[in-house]
């Protein structure tokens, strides 16, 4: 099968055709897809502005208006609590091992249960250089870190702003079911402790 | 007092052109960013806010213009710093002066006056227009050149080939034109598409010359170097005559290129969508071609022309524009050729076949 049309014959040898080199006419009707495009969005956007349910632009305009990511999404971590409020990671080093960016710093201290062994005394992370793999909550034996918050926005003005502590790791809540963060962004952007 | 009253009405019609033109030139910065954006399902720029009031992003216009003045004012330090710092007025100011010419309205008797329409009444109207144009390019050249940078005298060198291969077909496709309505004066040629053909079709130039009307839009947006026609500059891939200069005097150098738009879209109107006619609209009201008479007053009817000129010519650039958006850029030896080998010897065939064809049907010219 080939195609004889046009279009087909020039991709295939690279050269345009006669009518394609006489050019007005394909000017035209690039002219005249990229006006019906203009009266169309035109049109919705009146319609818009009228109160129809038309949009004239797939824009969303993001500070104001998010668009809706996958539950599935791995955002700002968060250390899980014991039912006694305390970490359920046991400074095992496994995650920060693993951390291809090297963002994540454990100190570990004793736990004051015997049962438990160990007890992050710092558990850092470096926001400004982790790279959202999410190989820490791969190789978490305790199921204590995980990136379900939902929050991607933590920018700040400051590296140190960047760098989350423990403190502020084990306030954080997990996402609703809808994927919108329960717990307020924990850094305002001007942090700079 | 006659005196006050002529200069009154001399400053009224100059004033008139400028604001037009330079509001419109200014406009034209919103125009481009918002029509892009609409044509390719965008919003575009509309943050700019004034007391929480946005009004469509026009005062992103506005926000240019401080961002451009507040910058810093750049010099090379081998740069030639008397024609470095003309270069862009003289741009700006051959784009401002050539709308001169170009009737926004018709001739208009009062009070024992007859007042012309237009900023400055000149029997090689048409001539002028170009000229000025042409001489715009020097502003071009006079950046590259003084700029000392060997990137912006490319640039300047292919803007003034571009110029001459656009300009020499614009002149060429404009002489048909004024075969037809035998005159070089733009208010002769404007008044001359208010005829009808068979009685009913305005006689607009597109009408009696569709051929030079696509020669003519053709070689016009490549005058204003704008893209599908931007070899001098190629804004994100080439290096221009501009390259050199920042704030409000590359500022100046885009105005000069919207103004030449606005040029050119003028010229377009008056040359060939029937300049301030409006159809079947005579001095004194719509003459209906199947008969019947709409009287209107005077004043009306030159309010009315005024605006259809001013609606002809929003719509011109609505169309450069959508031209602008749609098209990728020639390449420079592709323009040169579209310039030299397609626009050049279809003008020249259009002023051929125009001859023959008045020849024979015996019309045209003023004798």
């Amino acid at each position: 099968m080939t195609d004889r049309r046009p279009q087909a014959a020039a991709r295939k040898n690279g050269a345009m055709t006669l009518w394609q080199r006489f050019y007005l006419v394909e000017v035209l009707s690039g002219v005249g897809l990229t006006a019906a495009h203009f009266f169309r969005n035109m049109a919705r956007h009146i319609g818009h502005s009228l109160g129809r349910p038309v949009r004239g632009s797939v824009t969303i305009q993001y500070p104001e208006e998010h668009r809706g990511y996958s539950t599935r999404i791995r955002s700002l971590h968060r250390l899980v609590r014991r039912e006694d409020g305390s970490p359920r990671c046991v400074a095992c080093m496994m995650c920060e091992t693993v951390c291809p960016a090297r963002c994540i710093y454990i100190v570990a201290d004793e736990h004051p249960n015997p049962d438990i062994e160990k007890v992050p005394a710092r558990f850092d992370i470096d926001l400004g250089k982790c790279v959202f793999c999410g190989y820490c909550v791969e190789a978490c034996p305790e199921d204590a870190i995980r990136m379900d918050t939902g929050i991607f926005e933590f920018s700040s003005y400051t590296r140190r702003g960047m760098i989350y502590t423990k403190e502020d790791l084990l306030a954080l809540e997990p996402a609703g079911p809808d994927g919108r963060p329960q717990s307020p962004i924990p850094i305002p952007a001007t942090r700079s402790h | 007092m006659t005196a006050v009253a002529d200069f009154g009405i001399v400053f009224g019609r100059v004033a008139f052109v400028i604001l037009f033109v330079l509001n419109l030139g200014g406009l034209l910065t919103w125009v481009e960013r918002k029509q892009s954006a609409i044509m390719q399902d965008r919003i575009g720029a509309n943050r700019a806010s004034i007391f929480g009031l946005r009004l469509f992003g026009l005062f992103h216009t506005l926000a240019d213009a401080l961002k451009m003045l507040s910058k810093e004012d750049f010099r090379p330090a081998r740069a030639d710093r008397f024609l470095y710092a003309l270069a862009p007025f003289v741009s700006v100011f051959f784009g401002l002066v050539a709308f001169a010419s170009i009737p926004f309205g018709p001739v208009v008797t009062a009070g024992g006056r007859s007042v012309p329409l237009q900023a400055v009444t000149l029997n090689v109207g048409v001539l002028y227009v170009f000229a000025m144009l042409s001489v715009g390019v020097y502003g071009v050249m006079m950046a590259g050149w003084s700029s000392s940078n060997n990137y912006a005298l490319l640039g300047a060198q292919r803007a003034a080939a571009l110029m001459i291969s656009a300009e020499i077909a614009i002149g060429a496709s404009i002489m048909g034109v004024i075969m037809v309505y035998g005159s070089l004066n733009l208010m002769d040629i404007a008044e001359g598409q208010g005829a009808l053909l068979w009685g009913w079709l305005p006689k607009w130039g597109i009408i009696t010359q569709p051929l030079a009307f696509i020669l003519f839009v053709t070689a016009g947006i490549a005058a204003t170097k704008r893209i599908p026609f931007d070899t001098p500059e190629g804004e994100s891939e080439i290096i221009g005559y501009s390259v050199e200069y920042s704030g409000m005097k590359f500022g100046m150098f885009m105005m000069a290129d919207f103004l030449e738009t606005v040029v050119i879209a003028g010229m377009t109107t008056a040359l060939f969508l029937g300049g301030w006619q409006v159809p079947y609209l005579l001095a004194d009201g719509f003459h209906w071609p199947w008969g019947g008479v709409l009287s209107l007053p005077a004043a009306l009817v030159v309010i009315l022309q005024v605006a259809a000129f001013s609606l002809k010519v929003v719509v011109m650039i609505f169309f450069m524009m959508l031209i602008r958006w749609t098209l990728p850029r020639f390449r420079y030896d592709q323009a040169m050729r579209l310039g030299w080998l397609a626009l050049f010897p279809l003008s020249i065939l259009n002023v051929v076949l125009t001859g023959v064809v008045l020849l024979l049907v015996g019309g045209g010219g003023r004798g």
